[in-house]
């Protein structure tokens, strides 16, 4: 019988070891870098206390309320549609287990450039490219939109049963109706959660692109930041978030009614 | 002449290793041909070079006047529309109903528009459901095909090949994944379908029995040559040694 003990089969690891070393190094040089502080933290409770005073009662009356929230819906429903409609080809073009790779190269470059920029940099550049205004939030919701249901949609694809392909190409089937029956059963379910969960997104963005001057409520919010209407932003914030949980509420009925 | 004609197939993956060395066989008439063989031994990958699911390195493959070996493209997939294919694990697509399943026969013969919209001739519509009536699941034909056992599941595939209007049925081990039972019942049931629309069928078969039991030829192959081809009761000890090796599982 041969003897064996723990060492034999859990090895101490030097470089494991150095690894946490160095994480905890990290973490102590950047919060000394950065000036974290508990003095700052605590004189900071007080004013955020006296700022939220601020708050209430919360206004409601102000008249651009409404149609800066219609707005930011507008934005956030036209760039998932949008969004969607050219991630689609994208993803399948883009999926390695359909098409040969200096196809797939191409795509997932453009999937990724579109996931690079957070959508408030993006709106940034929209509105310097087309004026202020929610045609500059849609194009950046858009382009947040395809990289978003680009990159999960080809990932969904590239996942499917291959089985169940090579039975209806056995069928002679194109390659069309080879996606129109094999592929698209297999990923519709997933692919109706993401863009469920893409517009609840793009909901919540919207609110806040209008900082830059992309449209939608956040342009009204700012607004009232910067003239101290601290009643009215949270009026504006309230609204806010019965949008987004109207959105939340509507994702998961959808994906109830397709499951 | 004979339906499906293959003369001097091979097929290797890895150059230098071929799976199919040298094979020529003529497949005619209206019965069953059983092919059986150890594992790994190039049966599978046989069947799927009759329709090009896998590309054969060399060697010809003669059906309805053309060889498959040559086609590409459209001219393949009009060539693979008269070739059904019957799987060992059913490969229908689960999300689909049954009937979208046996419809998914006809997909080499419609347009992609048609596909998306369900737009199926009524023809087509009633002859798949005189099929699942035939194989008796009509009742089952607007429910999802995962829902189904695996004998339901593989006479759903079945239905599938034969909705093609296939020249010639090709089968890969369809009862391997089945009971005893049921895998007897699927053998009857290809039976007398290929009867029925007077089509050959090519099956690959791990259980010997039922190889003997159902067809009426019987080709044994072995390191990717065919080492045996002749009557189910030819097959004598002697010869499964020859394509199975050993001797030690023959012994009762």
């Amino acid at each position: 019988m041969n003897a064996v003990t723990r060492a034999d089969f859990f090895q101490p690891s030097i470089w494991k070891r150095l690894g946490y070393a160095l994480l905890v190094v990290y973490v102590i040089y950047a919060a000394a870098t950065l000036g974290l502080s508990w003095e700052r933290i605590e004189r900071g409770v007080g004013y955020g206390a006296k700022f939220l005073a601020g708050f209430f009662p919360p206004s409601f009356t102000k008249s651009d309320l409404i149609p800066g929230l219609l707005e930011s819906l507008q934005i956030a429903f036209l760039a998932s549609l949008f969004g969607t409609l050219i991630a689609i080809p994208l993803s399948v073009l883009a999926a390695r287990n359909l098409m040969p790779a200096f196809v797939t190269w191409p795509m997932r470059v453009i999937i990724i450039l579109c996931r690079t920029f957070h959508p408030v940099i993006v709106a940034i550049i929209a509105v310097k490219a087309v004026g202020f205004g929610a045609m500059a939030g849609v194009i950046a919701l858009t382009v947040a939109s395809v990289g978003f249901v680009g990159k999960l949609l080809a990932e969904a694809i590239e996942e499917i049963s291959k089985k169940q392909i090579e039975a209806i190409r056995a069928t002679g089937a194109s390659f069309m109706n080879t996606i129109i029956f094999g592929v698209v059963p297999q990923v519709m379910n997933r692919f109706i959660g993401f863009v469920a969960y893409e517009t609840d997104s793009n909901l919540r963005h919207s609110t806040i692109v209008g900082v830059v001057g992309a449209g939608g409520i956040g342009g009204t919010l700012f607004a009232a930041f910067q003239r101290y209407d601290y009643d009215f932003v949270a009026g504006i914030s309230i609204a806010i978030i019965a949008l987004v949980m109207l959105g939340e509420a509507i994702q998961s009925y959808v994906k109830r009614v397709f499951r | 002449m004979s339906t499906l004609s293959i003369r001097q197939l091979a097929k290797e993956y890895v150059a230098g290793k071929p799976v199919l060395r040298d094979i020529s066989l003529e497949i005619e008439g209206t019965g069953i041909t059983a092919i059986i063989g150890p594992s790994g031994t190039g049966k599978s990958t046989l069947i799927r070079c009759i329709n090009r699911l896998i590309d054969p390195t060399s060697g010809e493959i003669h059906f309805e006047g053309k060889d498959l070996a040559k086609l590409a493209g459209a001219e393949l997939r009009a060539a693979r529309r008269r070739i059904g294919m019957v799987f060992q694990e059913y490969n229908l697509v689960e999300r689909l109903t049954v009937m979208e399943n046996v419809l998914s026969g006809r997909l080499g013969y419609v347009s992609a528009w048609t596909a998306f919209r369900r737009k199926f001739s009524n023809d087509d519509i009633q002859r798949a459901f005189d099929l699942l009536k035939r194989v008796g699941l009509a009742d089952f034909a607007n429910r999802r095909a995962d829902e189904l056992s695996g004998g339901q599941r593989q006479r759903v595939g079945i239905c599938r090949a034969v909705m093609q209007s296939p020249g010639l049925l090709l089968a890969d081990e369809p009862t391997s994944s089945l009971d005893p039972k049921t895998s007897v019942e699927i053998m009857e049931l290809m039976r007398d379908l290929a009867r029925e629309n007077n089509v050959p069928v090519v099956i690959n078969i791990h259980q010997v029995q039922l190889a003997q039991r159902f067809a009426e030829r019987i080709i044994g192959m072995s390191g990717g040559l065919v080492v045996y081809d002749g009557a189910p009761d030819g097959l004598t000890q002697d010869t499964l040694q020859k394509i199975y090796g050993g001797e030690d599982w023959l012994a009762t």
